[in-house]
């Protein structure tokens, strides 16, 4: 069978954060973590990559590009939201011009929570992505041969390929990693607690 | 000692380059990143990743920016694998060169005819890459013409010593173009090989699916190519040569890989004035004294 599983390449793309999850992603592409030993590969063209690391949140300026970027995605591929902003907007949330998380915009599969996620957490979120990446890889190969062997029209291959990509709502939540209980702005949802709210005022004033 | 006369002969070594060089090259390719990983203390992919990548490749959806594209990358594999092929059936070494400067030529159609900025970006700055190494390899044939009077590979190695010894110079100018064909820093202007990301991919952007397979393949068809050359400098009649040739290519490589992880690209001007200064003071010194000598 393909080992396509030990092959992923990604694309990273920051919507609208504080990039402190673009610089944890970076992160793990140096020595101390070394994403790279599973043959992860940053690529930075949606033509070469298999699996979109979506950090930040989608605002009305960048969710065209991010749909672009999906859709410029040769199947099959996997999306990744990698930080609360991503995941639901986080901090950002409440602002008024971001729409929400990433899947505002596009189907996401694997959410990271963590602000900002940390990169045990983040390659914990790409190995769980290359497993889902080697199922749709067979499930692609599997309605290749049939389109090859003239058992679908052209419009059900697409409508099928198209069902493969979307991720259903159960399987989405089933792969979501558990939140470091160590990170202490925002949770899941993205709404404040009281606690960091009145941290934020203290901050605001000038007092620490 | 290896006496490229006879058809048979022949036959087998171009059989033999057809079917082990992708296997080398992707050998090298791995062993490559895995060295790198080493040196930057991290501990990098499996030996085997570029076969793992390209067959991941060849399963992708393709998605036909243009599709001339596929003709043209297939176009330059077919004559990368002819221009080795030519190589070790024992022809001429220039015309091998001058195969490979069309393969070039039909790489540049693939990067240019999608009309992607960074891909036309990228393609411009093979066409100086090309212009930087052209002079130092075509020293390097009339180098091997001097010492061997004949531009036949069977007759380059089958010399009583080794052609190092009367071209030194040309065999540093050589070395040093073989940063620029590796696509090794500070050289690799044209495509953002693997991490880096100047202009996205530049001369590989729109290249995804199969089409960067081939170009992958192609570019081990090229690496044992060229390490095919650096062998003609050691090779001669003794079969000593052998494990020797063996060893400098590998001597050679893990020197590639040392510049590559220790300089940062230059701009193409400073490419081209380093290359050809490199060419001029290496090759043409050596050129002056077998001149003087003969």
């Amino acid at each position: 069978m393909a080992k396509i599983h030990k092959s992923p390449w990604l694309l990273h793309y920051d919507g609208s954060s504080c990039n402190g999850c673009d610089i944890e992603v970076l992160a793990t592409l140096t020595p101390v973590y070394d994403a790279e030993r599973f043959g992860v590969e940053n690529t930075g063209d949606p033509m070469q990559a298999d699996i979109l690391l979506i950090t930040g949140g989608i605002n009305s300026q960048n969710q065209p590009v991010v749909k672009q970027l999906y859709d410029q995605m040769p199947r099959p591929k996997v999306v990744v939201a990698v930080g609360v902003c991503a995941c639901t907007g986080g901090i950002f949330k409440e602002c008024y011009n971001i729409l929400g998380g990433a899947d505002t915009t596009i189907p996401v599969d694997i959410y990271v929570p963590g602000c900002a996620a940390r990169p045990e957490a983040i390659i914990d979120g790409i190995v769980k992505a290359v497993a889902l990446f080697e199922e749709r890889s067979e499930e692609h190969d599997a309605l290749r041969h049939e389109k090859k062997h003239g058992q679908l029209t052209p419009e059900e291959y697409i409508r099928k390929a198209e069902e493969n990509s979307r991720a259903s709502e159960e399987a989405a939540e089933t792969k979501a990693i558990d939140v470091d209980k160590n990170q202490i702005h925002g949770n899941i949802t993205g709404e404040l607690t009281g606690h960091t709210m009145n941290k934020l005022r203290h901050i605001g004033k000038g007092k620490r | 000692m290896i006496q490229t006369d006879s058809i048979l002969t022949k036959v087998i070594f171009v059989a033999a380059y057809i079917l082990l060089a992708p296997l080398i090259g992707g050998l090298l390719a791995g062993i490559d990143r895995k060295i790198s990983a080493r040196m930057q203390r991290r501990i990098g992919p499996p030996i085997l990743q570029p076969f793992y990548d390209v067959h991941k490749l060849w399963h992708k959806q393709v998605i036909a920016v243009e599709k001339a594209q596929s003709w043209f990358l297939m176009t330059y594999l077919i004559l990368m694998i002819f221009t080795g092929a030519m190589m070790f059936s024992g022809t001429d070494i220039l015309m091998c060169f001058f195969v490979l400067s069309t393969a070039a030529a039909f790489l540049f159609f693939a990067a240019m005819v999608t009309n992607s900025p960074y891909g036309y970006i990228g393609a411009q700055r093979e066409l100086l890459q090309i212009m930087a190494y052209e002079p130092s390899i075509l020293m390097t044939c009339v180098g091997f013409y001097l010492v061997a009077h004949s531009f036949e590979v069977s007759k380059i190695v089958a010399g009583p010593v080794s052609r190092i010894l009367y071209l030194p110079g040309f065999f540093a100018a050589f070395v040093f173009s073989l940063t620029i064909k590796l696509r090794k820093s500070p050289f690799d202007t044209s495509a953002s090989r693997h991490p880096h990301q100047e202009l996205v991919k530049g001369l590989t952007t729109e290249m995804g699916a199969r089409n960067l397979a081939i170009f992958e393949i192609a570019e081990w068809y090229e690496t044992v190519f060229l390490c095919g050359v650096v062998a003609m400098f050691i090779l001669n009649t003794s079969w000593v040569s052998i494990p020797v040739a063996i060893l400098v290519i590998l001597a050679v490589f893990f020197l590639e890989i040392l510049i590559d992880n220790t300089n940062a690209r230059v701009k193409w001007q400073s490419m081209l004035l380093i290359s050809w200064v490199v060419t001029l003071v290496g090759g043409g010194v050596n050129l002056l004294i077998l001149m003087l000598v003969r």
